[in-house]
């Protein structure tokens, strides 16, 4: 099959989701997608990830479409260069496809804090597909394209990928390069990958990373190789933490956990339960890290140099500075940005971000110490519930930021974790969670195929 | 009861780097408004700073000829504060873990001698672009080719006790920075900004007065009239039973004042904390070794070599040290085989006249001391020499010999042909004559004087000296 067949099919399927009420994209275009296709069969040699159509998160930059990161306040923003992994997926011959929904500059969890309106679930559409990279998501789910790229701060594909059944992974902090990924949390962004299977998301994953001479955070190693799915995980131990399976967890996702802990013993590996005491801090820890980086990293829309300016009464540079901000920011972000300035402000900055960091070290501390114990990976769930109804945490901020608190500390401390679908419970899908040691990211996969080939991921759960 | 003043001084300098501190664009001073700039100075979504290696070892070099220690790690920070000449809305700087503390910077005070001033830190920061203000009417704009280029911050202690005296340590630091190729130090072009801080208290006094911080100053001159203009402000407002505010001042080089810009109250909380998108700045020790070895003679070195090496006078050593172009050429006219003290002579007199016009040396070492033999072999009079190097600074190609052929500024020397002149002379003045013979000797200059006249400066005087003690007895 051509790529340009492949495009053609691909933009079928995007008028479907949008006609479908799915708002899941917030650019496409035919034309966008036949110069595309017209590229990767001019390729001689193809490329590993040949005609592979896949969406973008809308915080991704690209040079032909606007990037908007779901904010007024970027509205027909367009970049003058290409993220080095859009670059990348380029040259290994994959079509950008679509730009997708996303909470606004990636701030939430539901993808109902987008300035275009909030994408929905593609199971049920009174639900929503998790956050922030929910239009990434939801267009994999939805089988739009095969594979898309989202991105993490703390949890934000993993959790999605577990609300709409698919696989969600971010590497390891620093194998996939952020130079073009619109920044929120640098110390905690990676660009991530959805696939409808493990083997998908890790050859985009295998393709775009590596050392990136314009991103001084990148790791001097490497790609993530593709590994192969492992015939079974004999000789393998997998450690439960036991913070990770409270009393109170969803019956449906404790049920899931259960049918993913039965797949990996009967794949021979052995399940043994650890302990991550500091995981409890890791919400609160973010709530700090993320909003004073966020603070700082969003300070450049100010109506200056691009975007949208406006002007407010007096006329003055603070006048502009307070319009532009005041009206392009959403609720969401203008309430992490003042947590952040305050954070980090004279006389609060010991109390909170300083005492955050000590925090952040002591959850890394835990999983180098739980994987110096003799554990390979650890198994969680990904979530503590399926996904839940729109409207039904948006007025209270915090039980929003606690849909990530399996997700978060993984973050903080850099590690690579996926999310992979082992069941459904109520017609929803639940997810499992896997977390490697730094920069064992090919393990992480390679024991991710062999689950994914033995568990009944559509299947109900009981 | 009298004053003491305390200075500190803030100096940044840009480093003498082709491109800027984390992007690849140029430095270049003067281009078109917004030519030298790309997504990562331009603070574009999604662009990353990479920060520039010679720009760290120039700093690096800089920190070392200060005396500093240069720090294995140290960390860039994000100094947050808003304004349209500021595209990220931060400044990537340096906080509370610089790339160097703890230097010493000794020079001669106009009032107490010799003197030693403690440099706090160094530490490695980006500038900010240009707002212009005179280009589009009732509007600003904003120009940032110098957004992201890389400066030095250099912190002195508050060990300076008077205007003059933070004049005297900028111009020791400047000479140290450009001798060691750390920066170019040019105020016109801005490679070099001083801000400054000063208070007042009374001799003896250990706890420090309340400081102002004075900014705006374009020239060394300006920093001593401001520091002095800021110091009797303070002193009138104690005397008067007022305190000094802590506050920024701007200085008007045109009245001489200074204002306030703004108070402490109103200062910002810069809410500094690390870059998260730069990893701490790590040196290996052997490579701050390598730096350290590799650092020319400074100023003060070499100063104390030629006193010693040449037997020049101090004035001498200093002035043919102010820089090293200066110093170098000096050096090579000496092992050209001038007699030192000449040589210097030379370089303090047409030499520096040249160089300051022209930023050139355009008569070789080579080709001044053949000049300077001219002179010794009495074949040009010293009058004569300069107007020869005047010419050879235009004739590139030219032999002083040639050229002093050529304009007729041979000297005389011949027995026959002085006699003639000194004859005619003598004739012509007979009252003088009998003067001289009757003991007032001094009109032997006025003989050589109308000799020298009457041969149009060809006479060799020593020569024209001679005949006439012969002839007058």
């Amino acid at each position: 099959m051509t790529a340009s067949a492949v495009a053609r099919a691909t933009a079928t399927r995007l008028a479907a989701a949008d006609a479908a009420g799915l708002n899941a994209t917030l650019h496409w275009s035919e034309s966008l997608l036949e110069a595309e296709a017209a590229r990767v069969d001019a390729m001689p040699a193809g490329g590993p990830l040949a005609a592979m159509p896949i969406a973008l998160k809308d915080n991704i930059v690209t040079i032909e479409a606007p990037t908007t990161c779901g904010s007024r306040i970027l509205e027909g923003y367009v970049s003058p260069y290409d993220a080095t992994a859009v670059q990348r997926l380029r040259s290994a011959g994959a079509m950008m496809a679509a730009k997708a929904n996303m909470d606004e500059f990636a701030m939430g969890s539901s993808t109902e804090h987008s300035a275009f309106g909030r994408v929905k679930h593609p199971m049920d559409p009174s639900r929503v597909p998790g956050g922030s990279s929910g239009g990434s998501a939801a267009l994999v789910a939805a089988g739009v394209v095969p594979a898309a790229l989202g991105s993490e701060t703390g949890g934000s594909v993993r959790q999605p990928a577990s609300f709409c059944g698919v696989v969600g992974v971010k590497p390891s902090y620093g194998r996939v390069s952020r130079f073009g990924l619109v920044a929120f949390g640098s110390s905690l962004d990676c660009i991530s990958v959805f696939g409808r299977t493990v083997d998908d998301a890790a050859r985009v994953l295998s393709a775009m990373s590596g050392h990136d001479p314009l991103d001084s955070t990148t790791l001097d190693r490497p790609p993530v190789a593709v590994p192969r799915a492992l015939p079974d995980l004999k000789g393998l131990r997998i450690g439960l933490p036991r913070e990770y399976f409270p009393a109170d967890l969803h019956p449906g996702v404790a049920a899931g956990m259960e049918r993913a802990k039965q797949a990996v013993r009967e794949l021979g590996a052995e399940l043994v339960e650890v302990s991550l005491p500091n995981s409890k801090f890791a919400v609160p820890t973010y709530y700090i890290v993320a909003p004073a980086e966020a603070a700082a990293n969003l300070a450049r829309y100010d109506g200056v140099r691009y975007g949208p300016r406006k002007v407010g009464p007096g006329g003055d540079i603070r006048a502009v500075y307070q319009a532009t901000r005041g009206e392009g920011f959403g609720p969401e972000v203008q309430r992490r940005i003042l947590v952040g300035t305050y954070v980090l402000s004279a006389g609060y900055y010991d109390a909170y971000y300083r005492k955050a960091q000590r925090t952040r070290a002591r959850i890394a501390d835990d999983f180098r110490r739980a994987f110096a114990g003799g554990v390979d990976l650890l198994l969680t769930p990904t979530t503590p519930t399926p996904a839940f109804r729109a409207g039904e945490k948006t007025e209270d901020p915090v039980s929003m930021y606690l849909a990530d608190i399996f997700v978060c500390a993984i973050s903080l401390a850099g590690l690579p974790a996926l999310s992979i679908p082992v069941g459904r419970s109520e017609g929803l899908p639940i997810g499992a969670q896997i977390i490697a040691p730094f920069c064992e990211d090919e393990r992480m996969l390679a024991a991710a195929g062999a689950v994914e080939r033995v568990v009944a991921a559509t299947e109900e759960v009981r | 009861m009298p004053w003491e003043t305390v200075v500190g001084l803030e100096v940044h300098v840009q480093l003498r780097t082709r491109t800027k501190m984390f992007c690849g664009c140029r430095t270049t001073f003067g281009d078109p408004p917004n030519t030298n700039v790309c997504p990562t100075c331009l603070g574009l979504p999604g662009a990353l700073p990479m920060p520039n290696a010679e720009a760290i070892r120039l700093a690096t070099r800089g920190a070392l000829a200060l005396g500093c220690e240069v720090h294995t790690a140290s960390v860039f920070a994000r100094k947050n504060y808003f304004y349209p000449d500021l595209p990220k809305g931060y400044q990537i700087s340096q906080f509370d873990q610089p790339l160097a503390t703890g230097g010493r910077v000794a020079f001669d005070s106009p009032e107490r001698g010799r003197i030693e001033v403690g440099i706090t830190r160094l530490h490695v920061e980006e500038d900010a672009g240009k707002l212009v203000h005179d280009r589009f009417p009732g509007k600003t704009a904003v120009d940032l080719n110098r957004a992201g280029t890389p400066l030095a911050e250099i912190v002195s202690e508050p060990d300076l006790r008077s205007p003059s005296e933070a004049r005297a340590y900028l111009v020791t630091l400047r000479q140290i920075l450009v001798y060691a190729g750390v920066s170019d130090c040019s105020m016109e072009q801005g490679s070099l900004r001083v801000d400054a801080n000063i208070s007042i208290r009374r001799p003896g006094e250990p706890r420090l007065g309340t400081k102002t911080e004075v900014k705006n100053l374009n020239s060394f001159a300006n920093v001593e009239r401001a520091l002095e203009a800021e110091r009797e402000r303070q002193i009138a407002l104690v005397e008067r039973g007022e305190r000094v505010a802590q506050v920024t001042l701007l200085f008007n080089a045109g009245s001489g004042q200074v204002r306030a810009l703004r108070s402490k109250e109103e200062s910002h909380d810069y809410r500094y904390f690390p870059d998260p998108d730069l990893p701490p700045l790590v040196l290996a020790p052997e490579w701050i070794a390598e730096q350290r070895a590799a650092l020319p003679e400074l100023p003060e070195a070499r100063r104390a070599r030629l006193e010693l090496a040449y037997g020049l006078p101090a004035y001498d050593a200093r002035v043919v040290t102010s820089e090293v172009a200066l110093a170098d050429y000096y050096e090579s006219v000496v092992g050209a085989g001038v007699e030192p003290k000449t040589a210097a002579n030379w370089v303090m007199g047409d030499v520096m006249t040249t160089y300051n016009e022209l930023g050139t040396f355009p008569v070789e070492a080579e080709r001044l001391a053949g000049l300077v033999a001219l002179v010794r072999e009495g074949v040009v009079s010293h009058q004569a020499a300069k107007r020869v190097y005047t010419e050879l600074a235009h004739a590139p190609a030219e032999e002083p010999k040639a050229v002093a052929e050529r304009l007729g500024l041979v000297q005389v020397s011949d027995q026959g042909a002085l006699a003639g002149w000194v004859d005619e002379v003598l004739a012509a003045h007979p009252a003088e004559v009998t003067r001289y013979k009757g003991g007032e000797s001094k009109l032997m200059g006025f003989f050589v004087g109308q000799v020298m006249k009457r041969s149009k400066g060809k006479a060799d005087p020593k020569g024209v000296q001679l005949v006439l003690q012969g002839k007058l007895g």
